[in-house]
Order: structure tokens, then C-alpha cells, then sequence
């Protein structure tokens, strides 16, 4: 079954007095433990699509039907709850609380899904070892590297065991190797079984994904799956 | 999701917020601590004046009528006019007394103001009361030492007097007033009582801690003329059910004793306790109410201070706002939370201000104002910072709760 079912959706903008079709019309299916990487220039639209995929956003127009529920004619607060539950977000610019330390930081979505005292430590401790920050759980983000720093945030994404993880340019803030390493993390939870989203404008970042959807305009140009293909690292490139 | 555990994260988030911005948090309560301060220091104030007054006024009696010259407590009476008014004499007094039935107690009392030595210790400005041995009949006094004057020392003019435990203080410090021989403006008068600490603050001069209380003659032989002294008329009735009655009789009495033809206004007034309480709940009615009103708007001024600080920490905050409501905090979620950081802030001023208003009120009663921060104060002073808390933080965190998640993630 698929977990994202997404038809003829649009996104329209009014601005002053002219429409702007952010999302013209899109429609398409992600299924369980698929890699997708979704590519297109800027204005494309790929941001909103992003955001309507992650729920922080609703199409104008067509239906999105996430894991069976109707999630465009949803509420805020419905809309709070499947993200929480449901959608693990990584950040270009990580997004993490400053003032909080690392365990806080990945704590937070179990604290809105209501876990509590030692249940949510631990998970929360768990989530922050997969991503091989166990020495650095009490850090402020602040005492932290880049790479640390997104580690964090995908340990937090991971940390309620959510239906998709959507990274939204997860290495655009890192340096080539440590972008590298985000991506090879990537992988790991990929090959763990779980179904991720990945926003990019880098080819040789989409290329981690097993299938890209490639946007202009806010429509689909191109949708195709990559198989195991040989993945060339940056220094071979060049 | 349960209620308490969302109230119980919240306020361990609204903690940290206000820990990492201490100083802005502190600058931000200064106006509720001062407000917080002088609301339970105006109220404890008033509570003590109240409780001194009412002390006071119960040293007057309940069943007690006083016919004087003066209105004592009623403004609607001119001052001119009472001034006019014919002095009591001691005649009508004794017409008074003969005539009257119903009173328990009768006596004459007119004073006067002087200086009092005992050796090389003196008081100053001291009401000296002239009465006779009536009198404290017509009062609930109790006695230290001694006792009061007779029948025989009052008729015959003798030269003895009782006086107030604050007079005693001064002139005896070390007890041993009985039988001394004090000098009241210059003229010996032996002591033969001192009166029990009455403990009343409001009525000043007229405390009977710092009175002093001769036989009456002596007041007309030493301390002036008795062709222009007033004489009040102490009366006091069986019990407070009697009082009208009394008062009824006296009214008519006094109009004989004086002369008053039918049409004619009464020239005497006959004073009593509830007068006191009347003129005293019209005035501090009204200082009450400035008092509120004042300290109020301190508080309103200390509220709205929480919420402009609310507001700026609301939009700097809005990428924080953001990053949360992205991975599941819903509207009331980031609602509580703002709510909960104002009413934090608030409450911590308020307790500041309480620590502020007990120091102020132990600097206060140094100077024998009677002022006691109690229970009660310390929950005026919660309930306010709660509520203003609550109230101030309320629009910023709905502005906060209403943010888009997406527009507040690209906020820089």
C-alpha cells in the first residue's frame, strides 16, 4: 500500500492581482521504503511540494491522501498531529533549538506525542546512539559541528519512528564530506526499511535516491526510478 | 493528550525560556514587583488601620452617648454654627443628671492640654481630662495600679489623678507611679492609678493611653475659666438595645435643660460610636478606592510591560515557533506554552514584590503603624501576579499560537 497518494494538486498563490500556480498540477504515489528524491530548479516548485507533503502546508487544489487519510482537508491542529507522528523533517539549516541540548532537542516530538519521564529519555537516547552522538547527548547545538548538528535533527526525525522522513536540501549547509557522511546516513536508515523524501538541487545528492522526480514549472517533468547504479563519491567526479 | 503532562512540559519549557533570558525576564517583572508590592502593602495597611481603629472606637463604647457643644463625627453641621452654639455648663450637667432615668452612668468631662513632670522627666501637650468619679462608669477602662477617684476626692477637688499607661511609660519607666506626686502645668496632683494599655492607634490625642484624668474642679480652679470651657456629658446606657432610648430621652432632656423652643434646632449634639464608624468608612472608603485605583495602575503598567516583552519575544522567537510547530506542537500546545511563560514571570515578580512589601512593612511598623503581611496578603499577591500573568501573556501567545508553520520556519 502506498503511504503518500497524491492527485491533481495545485497550489495557487494570489499575489496583488495575479495568480501564481506554484503547483499547477501534480500527481503522484510513494510507497514503503521507497528513496525519492525530488529535483527541480528554483521556482519549480519543489519547496512547495515539500511543504504540502509534509503537512505543514495544504494543496488549493486535488486530494492528498496520506496512509488512507485525507490530510488536504485537514485542520492545523490535525495537520500538528500527523507531522508529529507521522513525518520526520530534516533542514537545510538543521532547526534546532538553540537553548536546548541535544537529548532535548530529540525529545521534543515525543514530548508533543505526549511520552513521557523515562520512556521518552530513553527513546530519545536510542534515537541520538543510531546516529553516533552518544557522547555528545547533553551539547548544545552551539558546541556541536555542522555534520553533529544534522545529526541531531535526523536522530529527532527518526526518534517517533515516523512513516517518512522528508530532508529538505539536508547538506546544504555542509561541507562536501560531511554531506557525504549525512547522505551515507541516510542510506543506513534507508536500508533499515524506511521511506525518505529528499529536496535537492545537487545532482550528485540526488543520485543516493533510488527514484527522482524531477519538477518545472509546478509540474512533474520527469519521474524515473535509478537502480543500482554506481554511485560516484565528489573526489571521483571531479 | 493529558492535561496535567501538557501543563507539566510546558512549564518546564516556559522555565528554560525565562533561564536563558534572566536579565530581560527581570527588567520585564520590575513592574509587577512594584506593583505586586503596593497592592499588599496598601492592603495590609488598611487592614492594620482598621483593626487599630476599631480597637480605638471600641475604648468609646458601644452603648456610650456623648452631649457636647461639637458634632464630633457629623460634617453636615457647620463649623460656625457649632461654634456659636452656647458652651455646657456644669449647670446643665447637674440639670441632665437629675432628670435623666435611664442612663446606667452619667458624668461631666472637660479638658485641657499640658505639660506633665515628674522629676527631671516630662511629656508634653498632654490631654488632661476633667471628670468626676462617675466616669469611669461610663467607660470599659481597667486599671494597671490603683484605682480611680472617689466620690469624696472628685466633690471636694482634691488634687489626684489617674493616668495612661504611655504617660506611665515616660515619667515611670521603672513602675512606681502610685503615690508619687506628678506636676500637671506647674501644680502637684498625687497619682492613684494608672490605666491598662488600651492599645489604640487612630485616635491620636485622645487615646486614653495618653490621657490624664483629674477631678473636674480642678480643670475650672487651675486650667482656665469655667465661663468659657465646654463640659461634655459622658451617658451611658444599660446596654446597646437601650441606646435610641437613651438617646430619645437625652435629646428631649437637653432641649429643656437648654431652653430650645419647639421650632428651634437642637444647639448640642449628642455624639456615639457608630458616628465614628460612619465618618471612618466614608474616608477610608475613599482613600481605599485612590489607593486601588493607584495601585492598580501600577499593575496595569507592570502588565502591559509583560506584554510588549511577550510580543518581542514572540517574533524573535518565531523560528523556535516555527521548529516546533513543524514536529507536532499544536495551537493551544505553543498557547499554554506562552501563557504559561508569562504567568511564570509574573509570578516570580509577584513573590519579589511580596519579599518587597514585608521588608517595607517591618521598615513601617518601626514607626508604630500597625502593618502585618499575612496569609492572606500572600495570596492577593499570586492571585494577582497569576491572573495579570495570564492576561498580559494572552495576546502574544495567540499571535504566537496562529503562526504559519511555514512562514515562521523561513523567518531569519
Amino acid at each position: 500500500m502506498n503511504i503518500i497518494n497524491i492527485e491533481h494538486i495545485a497550489k495557487i498563490y494570489q499575489v496583488g492581482s495575479e495568480e501564481v500556480h506554484a503547483l499547477a498540477d501534480v500527481s503522484l504515489d510513494i510507497g514503503k521504503n521507497e528513496y525519492v528524491a525530488i529535483m527541480g530548479p528554483s521556482g519549480s516548485g519543489k519547496s512547495t511540494l515539500m511543504n504540502i507533503l509534509g503537512c505543514l502546508d495544504t494543496p488549493t487544489k486535488g486530494l492528498y491522501d496520506f496512509k488512507g487519510e485525507n490530510v488536504s482537508q485537514m485542520n492545523d491542529d490535525e495537520l500538528a498531529s500527523i507531522r508529529n507522528r507521522e513525518i520526520g523533517f530534516v533542514f537545510q539549516t538543521f532547526n534546532l533549538l538553540a537553548r536546548s541540548d541535544a537529548l532535548h532537542n530529540v525529545e521534543l516530538p515525543l514530548i508533543y506525542a505526549g511520552v513521557s519521564g523515562a520512556e521518552r529519555k530513553e527513546r530519545a537516547e536510542a534515537a541520538l546512539e543510531n546516529v553516533g552522538l552518544a557522547d555528545r547527548m547533553r551539547h548544545k547545538p552551539n558546541e556541536l559541528s555542522g555534520g553533529q548538528r544534522q545529526r541531531v535533527a535526523v536522530a529527532r526525525a527518526l526518534v517517533t519512528d515516523p512513516a517518512i522522513i522528508l530532508a529538505d536540501e539536508p547538506t546544504g549547509n555542509l561541507d562536501t564530506k560531511t554531506g557525504e557522511d549525512i547522505m551515507a546516513l541516510f542510506n543506513e536508515i534507508y536500508n533499515a526499511g524506511n521511506t525518505i523524501i529528499l529536496v535537492t538541487h545537487e545532482e550528485y545528492i540526488a543520485e543516493h535516491a533510488k527514484r527522482i522526480i524531477r519538477l518545472r514549472d509546478g509540474l512533474i517533468e520527469k519521474d524515473e526510478i535509478v537502480r543500482d547504479r554506481y554511485i560516484p563519491t565528489q573526489t571521483e567526479s571531479i | 493528550m493529558n492535561f496535567l503532562f501538557e501543563l507539566k512540559e510546558g512549564l518546564i519549557i516556559s522555565l528554560k525560556a525565562i533561564r536563558a533570558n534572566k536579565g530581560r525576564s527581570v527588567l520585564t517583572t520590575l513592574g509587577i514587583i512594584i506593583g505586586v508590592a503596593s497592592v499588599v502593602l496598601m492592603s495590609t495597611a488598611i487592614k492594620g488601620i482598621d483593626q487599630s481603629f476599631q480597637e480605638g472606637v471600641a475604648s468609646l463604647g458601644s452603648d456610650n452617648l456623648y452631649i457636647d457643644k461639637w458634632e464630633w463625627f457629623n460634617n453636615d453641621v457647620k463649623w460656625w454654627e457649632m461654634r456659636n452654639r452656647k458652651n455646657l455648663t456644669m449647670e446643665d450637667f447637674e440639670k441632665f443628671k437629675e432628670l435623666a432615668k435611664l442612663p446606667i452612668a452619667i458624668s461631666p468631662s472637660s479638658g485641657s492640654n499640658r505639660t506633665i513632670k515628674f522629676g527631671e522627666r516630662s511629656v508634653q501637650y498632654i490631654n488632661i481630662s476633667g471628670t468626676d468619679h462617675n466616669y469611669i462608669n461610663t467607660t470599659n477602662l481597667t486599671f494597671n495600679e490603683g484605682r480611680f477617684f472617689t466620690e469624696l476626692e472628685s466633690n471636694s477637688g482634691r488634687a489626684v489623678a489617674v493616668i495612661g499607661s504611655e504617660i506611665e511609660k515616660k515619667l515611670f519607666p521603672h513602675g512606681g507611679a502610685i503615690r508619687q506626686s506628678i506636676k500637671i502645668g506647674g501644680i502637684k496632683f498625687k497619682v492613684v492609678g494608672v490605666l491598662e494599655e488600651q492599645g489604640s492607634f487612630i485616635m491620636g490625642n485622645w487615646n486614653p493611653d495618653n490621657l490624664v484624668y483629674i477631678p473636674i474642679s480642678n480643670i475650672f480652679k487651675y486650667f482656665g475659666s469655667r465661663h468659657w470651657r465646654t463640659v461634655t456629658i459622658n451617658v451611658r446606657a444599660p446596654n446597646s438595645l437601650m441606646v435610641e432610648a437613651v438617646k430619645e430621652e437625652a435629646t428631649g432632656i437637653m432641649r429643656r435643660v437648654r431652653g430650645l423652643k419647639y421650632d428651634e434646632k437642637n444647639n448640642f449634639a449628642i455624639n456615639q460610636q457608630q458616628g465614628a464608624f460612619d465618618l471612618y468608612n466614608e474616608q477610608v472608603g475613599v482613600i481605599q478606592i485612590a489607593g486601588f485605583l493607584i495601585t492598580g495602575l501600577a499593575l496595569f503598567v507592570g502588565a502591559i510591560g509583560i506584554m510588549n516583552i511577550m510580543f518581542v519575544s514572540v517574533k524573535e522567537r518565531t523560528k523556535e515557533i516555527g521548529i516546533r510547530k513543524a514536529i507536532g506542537a499544536k495551537k493551544r500546545t505553543i498557547l499554554g506554552q506562552f501563557i504559561s511563560e508569562a504567568a511564570i514571570i509574573c509570578l516570580i515578580g509577584g513573590l519579589i514584590g511580596l519579599g518587597v512589601a514585608i521588608i517595607g512593612s517591618m521598615i513601617i511598623a518601626q514607626f508604630d503603624f500597625p502593618v502585618t503581611v499575612d496569609a492572606d496578603a500572600v495570596i492577593l499577591a499570586v492571585t494577582i501576579s497569576l491572573i495579570t500573568g495570564v492576561l498580559s501573556g494572552f495576546a502574544p501567545a495567540y499571535t504566537a499560537s496562529k503562526l504559519d508553520p511555514v512562514d515562521a520556519l523561513r523567518y531569519e
